[in-house]
């Protein structure tokens, strides 16, 4: 039995597109199948917002895409990650990072 | 680096907007595929993993739109995508969007055409480095009653030698000069200037070199400067002229430069010479030069003013007096700085007059505004069922008012571009016509300043008139606009009244500016009613005989040449009478102080300063001034040297009370001179412009004969001949012919005829006149416009109830007067408010007036009459049409 999927939390979706991409350049349907791989199906992307997502990215100057045969020949635009984009994540990470820890405190406390 | 990608991703969706849409949708093509393939991979079939592909991705094309929804330029394609529906809607309206586009190109033309003019004459500086730091140096003389004087080279010297304020000065002078040597011989306008004049300007000769002290002192050979355009014609802009010698005067002069331009504060000139000045034969007392400085950098006029006060009081204990004047003259006349910037010196105040002008145009422009937004709000009303619609449909309230915002900005973009057009045909004409006293004239021309003018002007008009149905249209009350369109109702009470308001407000406008045209034309009338103390001056030729020293050295064959071309010119068919005069009824002249035999001002004291000119026998009866009392110059008189002198008839009075009681009284121009017999009193000459005062002029002979013998010519005069072929081609080239015939060297100059000059000085109102003419009648036709459309309009909303009205028995001219009626009533009020603004506005053009009063009940009157008149006419019309429903087709068109 599969856990039922959520939506990706907001604001979140740029962090697991520039996670996902720093480990290689993929194409959209690509990056969507890692984030829900890697997060076993808890986030599920909605194909709308990423390819949004993708044009922000992009116009910040935090992604590059290009053009590019796939596995199967056929055309596809594969993105990767900038040297900007590269800091952004880091920025990002170490942002999240201290937001779950204060969470995760005020839970015990709770709990 | 981001930046860029905004701009550029930006850009290219602008340009290649397929393009983009098609990545866009190939991405988007992939991704389904792939999700497709994926479904299939476990299990489904294509057609089930297909269909759940798009499930999860949804619509295609709503993807595809919120992908690209997403940047800056997606606002910009919507307002192009909103004025280009706004474009197609005003090309399918062509009378409408006509209409509109060509009243705001009309008022929007008139104002960027006074605009320019302001901004050429008023408001851009003048073309010298730093020009707030140049100011012109004038003065005045309050103790012997003189508002304006001029420079003296002893000041000159003093403010150089003392002043701390000036970082340069010199003094300059205009003058004519004749070359000979090249072709024909040319009288030419020149200019005398001492040697900082450049310095002072900053401004850099083309080729050679300025003017430097031994220049002016005349240390070697005589030198000249050029000016450019002379440069240009006379030697094709060659360097070689450098170090050639023209003749002037008939002296050798050595070219040593060449000016950037060819005018000085609105002289002309050809040549530049060093004023020769020998600082040990100055004497105190001279003003006849014009001052030009530059301050040091940070110093205010006021600062200035105060350090020349100083420095005119040590001039005395510098300078010696001149022989003749008593030794307290020069502190008694109470010299005081009245400095001003070089600009305002030669703009004076015409300023005022042009910021009149303006507001006459821009009160055009907003009654053409009101027009156009009345239009708009008849369109909006027509289109109030579509509006409400659309906005049941759930258009927005901000969608539905850019809409008519973008219409009318495109209109307002049209008329601008009109107006500019305009503009543009307008500002030829304005430099064509040369006004004269309209200064800096050679500037006037169309720059960025006043493009940006038109289109902020139209911008932010269109925004104004399109505001109107904004507010009352964008937020209909739906019920009512989708009740059938109003049409079993009678018109909305609220939106005639807004209509009636533009209404009022364009009649009460035009009322403002007709008082003002009519002012101006009563004005005019004033002008040309005055009797400016000559007769028929359009049949009197004016032209310019210089003799120069190397043509004719002695003084007495001067006067002997003069005698001979004046014969000459008798004898030309047609002419019935020629004299000759240092200067020609309102063309400037000369003041001297004048002392008078039986008067005692006082010890040392200088008389008043009264205008003079030299006179030949024959200029009374040439000019048509009237002899009042006493005789004319004979030549015999002339012949004699006998000392005698003539005056105008308000000095004769002021003196001694009756012109025949100054025959045989002495006067004489300075202390040193004989004392000379009146023997005759001329009538009064407008002399300054037909709106001052005649001043008092005193004519001396032509030529004199000094205490010591020897005779005193004028060199430089002009002659009139009296007759009936004044300002002919033909007339021109035979006076041509009989100067030739006494003297082949002499050149013919200045030619004009007396009604040229006489115009000239009334062309400042004539130019205004036109000006508020022209913005009065359109503004006449535009209310009348106004006034129509909105009775005509009532009318047709109205049918119905003329139908009722005339089936129930009403006679026919009761309905017209029932729309008349409502025409008067708009325009009275209209009419009465206007009369409220004019009365304090026209105060502002109380110095443009002469003749009547700005308040003058008789024109208020009669504007208001022909007002109330083409209100009555324009509302009639339309009414008639009223009384023309047959009430059986009004009532059944429902």
């Amino acid at each position: 039995m599969e856990e039922p999927s959520t939506d990706v939390i907001q604001g979140t979706l740029d962090l697991l597109i520039l996670k996902t991409l720093s480990l290689e350049p993929l194409h959209g349907f690509g990056i969507s199948r890692r984030i829900e791989q890697v997060s076993r199906g808890v986030f599920k992307v909605n194909p709308g917002s990423l390819l949004t997502a993708f044009q922000r990215l992009e116009r910040v100057g935090w992604l590059d895409s290009e053009w590019r045969q796939t596995d199967n020949s056929r055309r596809a635009k594969y993105y990767s990650l900038t040297k900007d984009g590269k800091k952004q994540l880091d920025r990002e990470t170490a942002d999240w990072k201290r937001r779950t820890q204060a969470m995760a405190r005020l839970l015990r406390v709770e709990g | 680096m981001s930046l860029w990608r905004q701009i550029t991703y930006g850009l290219r969706w602008l340009t290649n907007r397929p393009g983009v849409d098609r990545e866009i949708d190939d991405e988007a093509r992939h991704y389904m595929d792939e999700a497709a393939a994926a479904f299939e991979a476990r299990g489904m079939s294509p057609e089930e993993a297909r269909r759940a592909a798009r499930m999860e991705m949804g619509s295609a094309i709503g993807v595809r739109e919120q992908v690209r929804d997403h940047g800056w330029e997606s606002g910009i394609a919507a307002t192009i995508d909103t004025l280009r529906h706004a474009a197609r809607r005003l090309v399918r309206n062509p009378t409408f969007s006509a209409t509109a586009v060509l009243t705001l190109g009309l008022g929007i033309g008139a104002s960027a055409t006074i605009f320019a003019v302001i901004d050429s004459v008023l408001l851009r500086p003048l073309p010298y480095p730093e020009p707030n730091r140049l100011i012109a140096l004038r003065h005045s003389a309050p103790g012997i009653g003189i508002p304006d004087l001029r420079m003296s080279p002893s000041l000159y010297y003093t403010y150089k030698e003392e002043g701390r304020v000036f970082q340069d000065l010199a003094i300059w002078q205009g003058g004519r000069v004749t070359v000979t040597g090249m072709g024909e011989p040319e009288e030419l306008p020149s200019l005398y200037a001492t040697h900082e004049f450049l310095q002072v300007l900053e401004v850099v000769p083309v080729i050679g070199r300025g003017f430097v002290l031994a220049d002016q002192e005349r240390k070697g050979a005589p030198v000249v400067m050029l000016s450019n355009a002379y440069w240009q014609q006379q030697f094709g802009g060659a360097r070689s002229v450098l170090g050639q010698r023209i003749v002037v005067d008939g002296n050798a002069h050595e070219v040593i430069g060449v000016m950037p331009d060819s005018d000085f504060l609105d002289r002309k000139y050809s040549l530049v010479f060093p004023m020769v000045m020998n600082r040990g034969e100055v004497r105190l007392i001279q003003f006849r030069e014009d001052g030009v400085a530059r301050l040091k950098p940070g110093v205010t006029l006021e600062q200035a003013s105060a350090d020349v006060a100083r420095c005119i009081l040590l001039a005395p204990s510098k300078f010696a007096l001149n022989s003749g004047f008593a030794a307290n003259s020069f502190t008694d006349a109470r010299i005081t700085p009245s400095l001003r910037t070089l600009r305002d010196s030669v703009v004076g105040e015409i300023g005022r007059t042009l910021w009149v002008l303006m507001g006459a145009v821009g009160i055009l422009l907003l009654i053409a505004c009101a027009n156009v937004a009345n239009l708009l709000l008849v369109r909006a009303d027509a289109r109030q069922q579509e509006l409400a619609v659309r906005s049941a449909l759930g258009a927005g309230w901000g969608r539905i008012a850019r809409e008519l915002l973008a219409e009318s900005l495109l209109l307002g973009i049209g008329g601008g571009a009109i107006g500019l057009g305009l503009c543009y045909a307008a500002l030829q004409w304005v430099a064509a016509s040369a006004i004269p006293q309209l200064p800096r004239l050679s500037t006037i021309s169309m720059s960025g300043v006043t493009v940006a003018f038109a289109f902020c002007t139209a911008v932010l008009l269109s925004l104004l008139f399109g505001l109107i149905p904004v507010l009352k249209y964008a937020r209909p009350r739906i019920a009512d606009g989708l009740r059938g369109g109003g049409r079993s109702m009678s018109q909305s009470q609220e939106r005639h009244r807004v209509r009636g308001a533009l209404v009022v407000a364009q009649v009460a406008l035009s009322m403002v500016l007709l008082v003002s045209s009519g002012l101006m034309i009563r004005t005019f009338l004033a002008m040309r009613a005055v009797d400016p103390g000559f007769s028929h001056p359009e049949n009197v030729q004016v032209v310019r005989v210089s003799i120069p020293h190397t043509q004719v050295a002695e003084a007495l064959q001067v006067f002997q040449t003069q005698e001979a071309i004046l014969r000459r010119f008798e004898t030309i068919p047609g002419v019935t009478s020629v004299g000759i005069s240092t200067a020609p009824p309102m063309d400037g002249g000369n003041s001297e102080p004048i002392f008078v035999a039986d008067h005692d001002y006082g010890e040392g004291r200088i008389p008043p300063v009264r205008r003079h000119r030299s006179i030949s026998p024959g200029y009374l009866s040439a000019s048509g001034t009237r002899l009042v009392a006493g005789r004319e110059f004979s030549w015999s008189d002339l012949h004699r040297g006998l000392p005698m002198a003539m005056i105008s008839e308000n000095m004769a009075r002021e003196l001694w009370g009756d012109p025949s009681a100054a025959i045989g009284k002495r006067i004489r121009g300075s202390a040193n001179q004989v004392w000379r017999e009146v023997i005759g009193v001329a009538g009064d000459i407008r002399d300054v412009g037909v709106n001052q005062n005649a001043p008092a002029i005193v004519y001396w002979p032509l030529v004199q004969k000094g205490a010591d013998g020897t005779y005193g010519a004028r060199r430089n005069a002009d002659i009139l001949v009296r007759t009936p072929r004044a300002g002919t081609t033909d007339l021109v080239r035979e006076l041509k012919q009989a100067l030739a015939l006494v003297n082949p060297n002499l050149p013919l100059a200045e030619v004009r005829t007396l009604q040229d000059i006489y115009e000239r000085t009334m062309a400042r109102t004539a130019f205004a006149l036109v000006l508020m003419g022209v913005a009065g009648g359109m503004a006449l036709l535009l209310g009348i416009v106004g006034i129509y459309g909105v009775i005509a309009y009532s009318v047709s909303q109205r049918v119905r109830d003329i139908g009722i009205r005339i089936a129930l028995g009403s006679p026919q001219h009761g309905v017209t007067r029932l729309f008349v009626r409502e025409g008067l009533m708009l325009t009275g009020i209209g009419a009465a408010c206007g009369i409220a603004v004019a009365l304090g506005v026209t105060r502002l053009m109380d110095a443009m007036l002469f003749g009547v009063g700005p308040n003058d009940p008789l024109t208020f009157a009669a504007v208001f009459a022909g007002l109330a008149a083409a209100a009555m006419a324009a509302s009639w019309l339309p009414a008639r049409r009223a009384a023309a429903v047959d009430p059986i087709v009004a009532l059944r068109s429902e």
